[in-house]
């Protein structure tokens, strides 16, 4: 009895410790004043006045494109990539595999200065595109280490019987391979998807003037004081996360309880 | 058809966004341009080994050490709570555990600058009881707090995967034979999570060394750590030579100690995030 008292009391304390701070964000989004410590009303004008904030409004919106067209890129580039890189010889094929981790094991500092220098030395201008660049070379290893497992377990046989029935390669792509491996592009895809939007330290040294994502937005803020309308819209976009999650999850649930019932 | 030719578009994207910026950074380390032309030096990694920065290596150092410790002495409880719950509780919990880090990193570091400044929220409950807090923000203790709060995650997941593929045979025998729950933690189930706690330290003691970001909003605009330095050298100081150096450094420390864990890590399978 005590044992488990104990462990609900461990449990309670470490949940406490991660989301007290979320919890204050969240809360004070909906305080009267500017205080961030006294609570003087309750009051939903940030999340009116957070529309009207054009710093706000930008920051939103170019973390929410580069993060739909960075992950929807690298999801397509990334499975082609991972399929090629599955028929590969041996040798190749290792040095391709080790080539995709250092981008994940490198220090994201390092790699943003690295693509930042690329980014100098060629002359591209630095903003939307270069950060998109930036963004889809992050993300492609994700997408990749998600399909590679998938394509591991595919029965080649099946791939080879579909065009011994007269199936040209691309049908026998689209209807035998594509939805065998699709959990993992899918996959892919939400890794992607989760790493653009949280990103920084990448975006901070490769963007240029006048774009920037929400996180280096709070980030020159946060000196002189973040603005409540900050809370309001981070609490919106993790409510967002949060419902885009349970949805996903459902329908996984779902789509087992489906094949379930099949069999 | 040759479908290994798919992967050559992905190689030219490797050649041209990690290979060529990584030999940019290298170069830059090693070779001093002027007016005359370019020069091999190694000027850049001899300042390296001053003292005022051989300190700022050290610190970080440290300060990634202890809390890599200190979130290793949190997680592991917790991942072992989490991993002995029944099925239905557990993913629950699991879920939970994660939800906080689909707040912006930089959010969740800032939030805590909310709650820990001068008249922020823990200051203003301490003044009720009527205790005079010391200054919360900017100390080396804060940083790390920001450390172990943003990368617990990390420690307590790989620690968690690892410990429920634990074949409960094996405990149960080893209690029959008369085991107490110390022995069997110490005898079996710690060697046999050990892939999951060198995943964790790799995954804490990484981004710890490496951040900027924590140290300048924690720590205040002087904490600085090797992240710091690097920054500043290519967007205050202009010094891209003596930054990729830093930098280089920077990967062949991440590099050694990738090698030392892995060595524990031989028969690792899944002990990772991913």
């Amino acid at each position: 009895m005590v044992k488990t008292a104990v462990k609900r009391i461990y449990t309670f304390l470490i949940f406490s410790f991660l989301y007290a701070p979320i919890i204050v964000l969240i809360v004070f989004s909906f305080n009267e004043s500017k205080s961030r410590a006294h609570w003087t009303g309750f009051t939903f004008k940030w999340y009116v006045e957070m529309f009207k904030d054009q710093q706000i409004m930008t920051s939103l919106y170019y973390t929410v494109t580069i993060a739909l067209a960075a992950s929807i890129i690298a999801t397509i580039l990334g499975t082609i990539a991972a399929i090629g890189i599955h028929y590969m010889k041996k040798l190749p094929k290792t040095i391709m595999t080790n080539l995709t981790y250092l981008p994940v094991l490198n220090p994201d500092i390092v790699t943003g200065i690295s693509l930042m220098l690329l980014f100098i030395l060629i002359k591209f201008p630095r903003g939307f595109f270069s950060m998109l660049l930036a963004h889809i070379t992050f993300n492609l290893p994700y997408v990749i280490l998600s399909v590679m497992p998938k394509l591991k377990q595919l029965d080649n046989h099946v791939y080879d019987a579909a065009l011994d029935l007269g199936a040209t390669p691309g049908y026998a792509f689209r209807k035998v391979i594509l939805p065998q491996i699709a959990p993992g592009i899918f996959t892919g895809f939400l890794l992607a998807m989760t790493m653009s939007i949280d990103d920084f330290v990448i975006s901070f040294f490769t963007t240029g003037p006048g774009v920037s994502n929400l996180a280096i937005t709070i980030y020159s803020m946060a000196r002189k004081g973040v603005s409540p309308k900050i809370n309001a819209v981070l609490s919106i976009l993790f409510a967002g996360v949060i419902l885009m999650l349970l949805i996903i999850n459902n329908r996984m649930s779902r789509d087992n309880g489906r094949k379930e019932n099949a069999v | 058809m040759k479908r290994h030719l798919m992967a050559y578009p992905y190689a030219l994207w490797i050649l041209i966004f990690i290979i060529v910026p990584l030999a940019l950074i290298l170069f830059y380390s090693v070779f001093s341009i002027d007016a005359d032309g370019i020069h091999f030096t190694l000027e850049n990694f001899k300042r390296v080994f001053e003292p005022i920065y051989l300190a700022v290596f050290f610190r970080s150092i440290k300060i990634a050490a202890i809390s890599t410790i200190i979130c290793l002495v949190l997680g592991y409880p917790m991942a072992m709570i989490l991993a002995g719950k029944n099925l239905s509780k557990k993913s629950l919990l699991v879920v939970l555990f994660v939800i906080p880090m689909w707040m912006n990193f930089l959010a969740r570091t800032y939030a805590w600058m909310t709650l820990l400044e001068k008249n922020g929220l823990i200051a203003t409950i301490a003044e009720f009881f009527g205790i005079e807090l010391p200054s919360l923000l900017y100390t080396e203790n804060t940083v790390i707090l920001g450390m172990v709060y943003n990368f617990l995650p990390f420690m307590v997941l790989p620690i968690y995967s690892v410990l429920v593929k634990i074949d409960k045979a094996v405990i149960e025998a080893a209690e029959d034979l008369g085991a107490t729950p110390i022995t069997v933690f110490r005898r079996i189930i710690f060697p046999l999570s050990l892939p999951g706690v060198s995943s964790g330290i790799i995954m804490v003691f990484m981004p710890a060394l490496t951040t900027f970001v924590i140290s300048r909003l924690l720590g205040g605009a002087h904490f600085t750590l090797i992240g710091n330095l690097i920054e500043q050298q290519f967007l205050t100081t202009m010094d891209w030579g003596f930054g990729s150096a830093l930098s280089v450094v920077l990967m062949l420390m991440i590099m050694v100690s990738m090698g030392v864990a892995m060595r524990y890590e031989k028969e690792n399978e899944g002990g990772g995030l991913w």
